[in-house]
């Protein structure tokens, strides 16, 4: 359909009241603004309608149709423009923050690479002084006699984060949920800033923590001295579950409130959008909250060193002391020399290796899973 | 103008019988806390129909749309008065559950807002909240809601892509497909073409005028020509003046509406001179 057919149109009497109606200035300004886009978006209108004209006469389309038609652009010749050149400054600018930028972010991997070189250069005489399978495979440490075995530090530092993991992060996420889900502003106006306190507080504050509260209560419960994995647990989750909280929030707010009314509109309840919805929606953010506490809790030092027990053997329940790679660099590295150090120095290589490969492989987890559930999914079709 | 002597119009009789609409609607207020952002409202939805709720920005219509599912429950100090019946049954008496309600009331929101899962897991959502686990009579829910809302032929074979992954009209569709997947008595759509292509629009009224004798829908729309198109009764409201509340004006046929208004403001904003 065209302009001129529509002009042909036998005019109606209500469509002369509507062409007074039009300003002439917005009439004007529009068809300088927009002109094709105005006439495409009216023209499209115009089809639909002609189809339905028994049941409403189009009474306002008409209007429109031709109001359109009057629209026909008139090109004005107009002195042509001067556009700025990119001046030499800003090119020098632009080029200088780029650098800066790419140096920042080079540091990182320079530190990385560097510490994990050094590390491994000091470790390296573990192969011909103790032999790296003996080293790796030993369950025996004893300095008086030159034994070192890594596996009872090994074991005890993947004991520490795993219960602190499975203890910390649902208290975590559920703390994220509940503030951001489900607590009133007041409530959290003391939720917010104790969680960012605790994350403040100094690890050895906790450890002293660990040691006065924690250590006589496991004693009583448990039996034993009450120095062990279960104290660990409890301290480290309390240390890491303010990062993993506040993480876990963000990724939770910046879920859009649009997909929760969605879940409502669709007649679910609260639960169940929060459940089914929103922390589905979220989470790439809590696996990578969870990364981080983890990473916390595989480093922290201090506060494991004062409630694990500090004694090389390997895990035999939840209230019997052991030791940590971290915790053991720290109480030997004073006093060592000669093979004990470069031991130590293999402790610190193999905690460089585990929390990479810790990090890499949570990665690698939740994009499988992302994978597989596609996978069921076209299964399901075929 | 006083809010306490505003006279609806209506070029067609309110019903004397609640059971012959699907919304029976008296006097109904809202309020905002302490604003009052709608007085007055009386009107009948009648079923199988399509009912376009016009005016201009911020006179209400969505406000009294979501009115009609209790969305406006989900908004802290909201206050609602009057009568408000869904087939003779007051929304609004005490212990009504809401959850309820809204499975039997669809709304599709003015952003198409998909879940960010799977299409074939957005549509299965409400069957699955209902209990559906069966695999195979999941799949025909899901086929028969996405064909229902004309979606099918695009996405048949990509199911398991996500939802956010479709073009911003195909997502519209996908939303209408999930809210169609739990069988809802009524659609509530707000503003539902504003923000998507022209096909897709026009593939939405298609759908529209397909479901329409088994789902009851209320359309709010600033298009004029889509509320001349596809509904069959117009509601126009306004806000005349910042602060006070929005009223109906005029409610009836959009035929009568859209070719003798009652009221003059009736008019002037059909015709596009003011709004």
């Amino acid at each position: 359909m065209s302009n001129e057919e529509l002009n042909q149109n036998p005019q109606n009497p209500l469509d002369s009241t509507v062409d007074s109606a039009v300003d002439p200035a917005r009439d004007a300004n529009a068809t300088e603004s927009m002109p094709e886009a105005g006439k495409e978006s009216l023209r499209t209108d115009a089809n639909p309608e002609k189809k339905t004209l028994t049941r409403t006469p189009g009474v306002t389309m008409k209007e429109l149709a031709d109001t359109a038609a009057q629209r026909e652009p008139v090109p004005v010749v107009r002195p042509a423009t001067k556009l700025q050149l990119v001046s030499r400054r800003t090119q020098i600018k632009e080029a200088s923050l780029a650098s800066l930028f790419f140096i920042c972010a080079f540091l990182a991997v320079l530190g990385v690479s560097l510490i994990f070189a050094f590390v491994a250069w000091r470790a390296f005489p573990i192969v011909h002084e103790i032999g790296l399978w003996n080293f790796l495979t030993g369950t025996k440490w004893s300095v008086a006699e030159g034994v070192f075995g890594a596996v009872p530090f090994i074991m005890g530092s993947l004991v520490v984060v795993g219960g602190s993991l499975i203890m910390g992060v649902p208290l975590a996420v559920l703390t994220a949920v509940f503030m951001s889900e489900v607590a009133s502003p007041r409530a959290n106006a003391i939720i917010r800033p104790a969680v960012e306190l605790l994350a403040g507080v100094p690890s050895v504050v906790v450890g002293f923590f660990g040691v006065v509260v924690v250590v006589p209560l496991v004693s009583q419960l448990v039996g034993g001295a009450g120095f062990g994995p279960l104290t660990a647990w409890i301290v480290l989750s309390i240390m890491i579950m303010p990062t993993i909280t506040t993480l876990s929030e963000d990724a939770l707010n910046s879920i859009p409130m649009g997909i929760r009314e969605a879940s409502y509109a669709m007649g679910a309840t609260k639960w169940q959008t929060i459940w089914k919805v929103v922390i589905p929606a979220a989470r790439v953010g809590i696996i990578d909250a969870t990364i981080l506490g983890m990473g916390r809790a595989i480093g922290e030092t201090m506060a494991v060193l004062m409630v694990v027990g500090n004694a090389p053997q390997l895990f035999a329940g939840i209230s019997a002391p052991i030791s940590t790679m971290t915790s053991q660099i720290v109480l030997e590295m004073g006093y060592s020399s000669g093979t004990h150090r470069t031991a130590l120095f293999g402790l610190a290589a193999i905690l460089f290796l585990i929390s990479m490969s810790l990090v890499l492989t949570v990665r690698l987890l939740s994009r499988e899973q992302h994978k597989k559930r596609k996978k069921v999914k076209k299964g399901a079709e075929a | 103008m006083s809010t306490s002597t505003h006279q609806t119009k209506y070029s067609t009789q309110l019903q004397t019988d609640p059971l012959v609409t699907t919304y029976y609607v008296r006097d109904l207020e809202f309020w905002y806390g302490d604003f009052n952002a709608l007085t007055n409202i009386s009107l009948d939805v009648m079923p199988s129909a399509i009912t376009a709720f016009i005016g201009p920005s911020g006179c209400g219509k969505s406000t009294f749309l979501r009115c009609m599912n209790r969305m406006n429950d989900l908004i802290p100090d909201t206050k609602v008065g009057g009568k408000m019946l869904l087939k003779g049954a007051d929304i609004y008496s005490s212990g009504v559950d809401p959850v309820d309600l809204r499975r039997r009331v669809g709304m599709i929101f003015q952003q198409p807002n998909p879940f960010p899962q799977s299409i074939y897991d957005n549509v299965a959502y409400g069957p699955r909240l209902q209990g559906v686990k069966k695999k195979s009579d999941l799949d025909d829910i899901v086929e028969d809601s996405l064909k229902r809302a004309n979606l099918w032929k695009e996405v048949s074979g990509i199911l398991d892509k996500n939802g956010l992954a479709i073009s911003g009209g195909q997502q519209q569709r996908l939303c209408i497909a999930r809210v169609l997947a739990v069988q809802p008595e009524v659609l509530l759509m707000d503003e539902p073409c504003s923000a998507i292509d022209p096909t897709s629009v026009q593939k939405i009224e298609d759908l529209m005028a397909e479901i329409k004798d088994e789902v009851t829908i209320i359309i709010v729309t600033h298009n004029m020509q889509q509320a001349a198109r596809v509904s069959d009764y117009t509601s126009f409201f306004l806000q005349e003046v910042a602060g006070e509340p929005a009223v109906l004006v005029e409610s009836g046929k959009t035929s009568d509406i859209f070719t003798a208004p009652i009221d003059k403001r009736t008019e002037d904003y059909i015709t596009g001179r003011f709004g």
